[in-house]
């Protein structure tokens, strides 16, 4: 009796370690692929990025070299219109759930903002095609940084609130009972306390749309060349990645590595920032 | 008395000259935040309205058979978005089927049953996979993923479960299975990280409970986290399918691009979103554009009905969860 009451605890105690080893076995699984594609990424690009790849138009095809200088200013370009959009909607729109909605007006908001961030990117390069370039007859940068801002409004106005709501209530009450109108409470102190917050929202909406070419397939449309009018299609890093990746040149592959290289120390430099930035708060942004 | 009524004249002018201009402010900044957060409800309006309107002809035109034919023929001008559905929805389960486990598995490793040193570091590199572009991901799909699952997957798969239909037939590399494995190297870090989230809102009485009772450490997870969580699981899974079935870029890179429906999952595939990424800028007559947009429409109704659904069931447990552990 005392002997077998034993064994089955061994046994238990065995089952509860394979468990945890099968847990283990799985996390690092998750985590092969980002270093596999980091580590291939490093072989395969590093080769190709140097000073020609950040100075020089797309070689034509068969001829060796040439850079992607246009694709990064053009993808800079695009950030800078879909921002000028994106930040002040969403900002002050989640300043409006965190400061003014009722209970009710926000849980419709929030819950509308959290349907739009489950809608597939290209969706919304569909959309601005019927609305922008059906309407104005062509590609344009324009369209490409506006269907840009349309992924960036839910991201942004949900990231706001979270952190506005954050900001203590006596802030609030000091500033207003020092006679202070409310919308300069507002602005000079409850978003300037959440400040850090709300730039990292910013941020990571940023890098996330940075690196979106779905929505640019046929709006910004890309351009082998300089864009010279924002009414005219604009080269895209990840449109420039895609293109040359499903091209049948080795020469083109090689400058896709070197892009994606680059876009990715991109991204990850902005979010390293934000770890900076949110040190010491637990900041959970899914 | 004299005093008083000077203060009051004073109080009274100094309202009179700060009160209308800070209220006005007031208001004008209500209004403009308002406006700014009803762009939201804009949004939704718009991209139903754009859709539907993009696709009204091939609605009239195709009806109903449009989602039950698998014809696509631009140059007889036939379309029927059968294999895109189908491809969409294959896709997306041989995605879930790999990411599920390996995901809630790994959440839980995070939140019960990982030394506490090691944590924060595997956090922060799931967080970097989700930061990985799509078309990056799609790039080593195709040079470095697909000549691998080729080389040494494949024929393994076909040598032990050939008898199958679902692994039967030459193997080019693109295929229906490279696309679901693409997706769910894509959909693992947030499937992950909203489980996380589940399993840390579990209340610490739970865990006490079941160790108190002599539970090993993987029963307190199974018993007293897991099943209680249940409900908040499956909600990040119907998140991360709801992800599965929108992600573009990666997929059309890898599965093959050739509308069919086929049992082996080694022949190549499409999905609605690819067929958009691939062939709207090559539409040339209104109604294979038009076509294309009712792919749109499809796609984004069957992506709103399982974004609503994980909303539904992530929102009850919180709330269920949260109200639990005030009592």
């Amino acid at each position: 009796m005392h002997f077998e009451r034993a064994r089955r605890h061994t046994w238990r105690k065995i089952k509860s370690g394979l468990a945890s080893t099968i847990a283990f076995v799985s996390a690092l699984l998750v985590i092969t692929p980002l270093s596999l594609v980091f580590f291939h990424l490093v072989v395969n690009g590093a080769g190709s990025v140097n000073w020609d790849f950040f100075t020089k138009l797309p070689a034509p095809v068969g001829a060796a070299g040439g850079g992607m200088v246009n694709a990064i200013v053009g993808s800079l370009e695009l950030l800078a219109l879909a921002g000028a959009i994106g930040i002040p909607v969403g900002v002050l729109g989640g300043v409006y759930l965190a400061e003014y909605g009722s209970a009710r007006i926000n849980s419709v908001l929030r819950f509308l903002a959290d349907v739009l961030n489950g809608i597939p990117s290209i969706t919304w390069g569909v959309v601005v095609y019927g609305l922008v370039v059906l309407r104005f007859k062509g590609f344009s940068a324009y369209a490409g940084g506006l269907a840009l801002s349309l992924i960036m409004i839910p991201l942004i106005l949900r990231t706001t609130e979270e952190v506005v709501l954050l900001v203590p209530n006596g802030y609030r009450e000091a500033s207003l009972a020092l006679g202070v109108s409310r919308w300069k409470t507002i602005v000079h102190i409850v978003m300037k306390t959440a400040s850090k917050g709300i730039i990292t929202g910013i941020l990571l909406a940023l890098a996330r749309v940075g690196g979106e070419t779905a929505p640019l397939l046929f709006t910004a449309f890309g351009n082998r060349f300089w864009n010279h009018s924002l009414s005219q299609p604009i080269a895209a890093l990840p449109l420039q990645i895609f293109t040359y990746a499903i091209s049948p040149y080795d020469d083109w592959h090689r400058q896709a590595w070197a892009g994606a290289l680059v876009l990715v120390t991109g991204v990850f430099c902005v979010n390293v920032i934000v770890r900076i930035l949110t040190r010491g708060r637990a900041a959970s942004v899914v | 008395m004299t005093v008083a009524a000077s203060i009051l004249v004073e109080e009274h002018s100094a309202r009179t000259r700060m009160a209308p201009a800070s209220r006005i402010g007031d208001k004008a900044f209500e209004w403009l935040t308002l406006a700014m957060a009803l762009a939201v409800v804009v949004l939704v309006i718009l991209i139903g309205w754009q859709l539907w309107q993009g696709s009204s002809l091939a609605i009239k035109k195709f009806g109903f058979h449009f989602l039950t034919t698998s014809t696509w023929d631009p140059v007889a001008e036939q379309f029927g978005a059968l294999p895109f559905i189908y491809g969409t929805l294959v896709s997306s389960l041989i995605a879930l089927l790999i990411a599920v486990p390996l995901s809630i598995a790994t959440a839980a490793y995070l939140t019960e049953l990982a030394p506490p040193w090691i944590r924060q570091p595997l956090v922060s590199l799931i967080e970097m996979l989700a930061a990985i572009p799509s078309v990056i991901l799609g790039l080593w799909g195709i040079f470095v993923m697909v000549p691998w699952l080729r080389e040494y997957p494949f024929p393994l798969l076909k040598r032990f479960l050939g008898w199958t239909p679902f692994f039967t037939g030459p193997m080019y590399g693109p295929s229906m299975l490279a696309g679901g494995i693409i997706i769910a190297i894509m959909i693992l870090p947030i499937i992950t990280s909203v489980s996380r989230e589940i399993l840390r809102s579990v209340p610490d009485l739970q865990r006490e409970a079941a160790y108190a009772l002599g539970a090993t450490r993987w029963e307190a997870t199974r018993i007293a986290v897991l099943s209680y969580a249940k409900k908040g699981l499956f909600g990040a899974v119907i998140l991360g399918l709801g992800r599965a079935l929108g992600e573009t870029m990666a997929v059309t890179m890898v599965i093959g691009n050739t509308p069919q429906i086929a049992a082996s999952l080694f022949k190549p595939g499409y999905t609605l979103a690819s067929v958009i990424a691939n062939e709207f800028t090559e539409a040339t007559t209104d109604i294979y554009l038009q076509a294309l947009f009712e792919i749109g429409l499809v796609l984004l109704g069957i992506t709103i009905l399982v974004n609503l659904l994980a909303q539904l069931l992530l929102h009850t447990i919180t709330t269920t969860s949260a109200t639990r552990a005030v009592q």
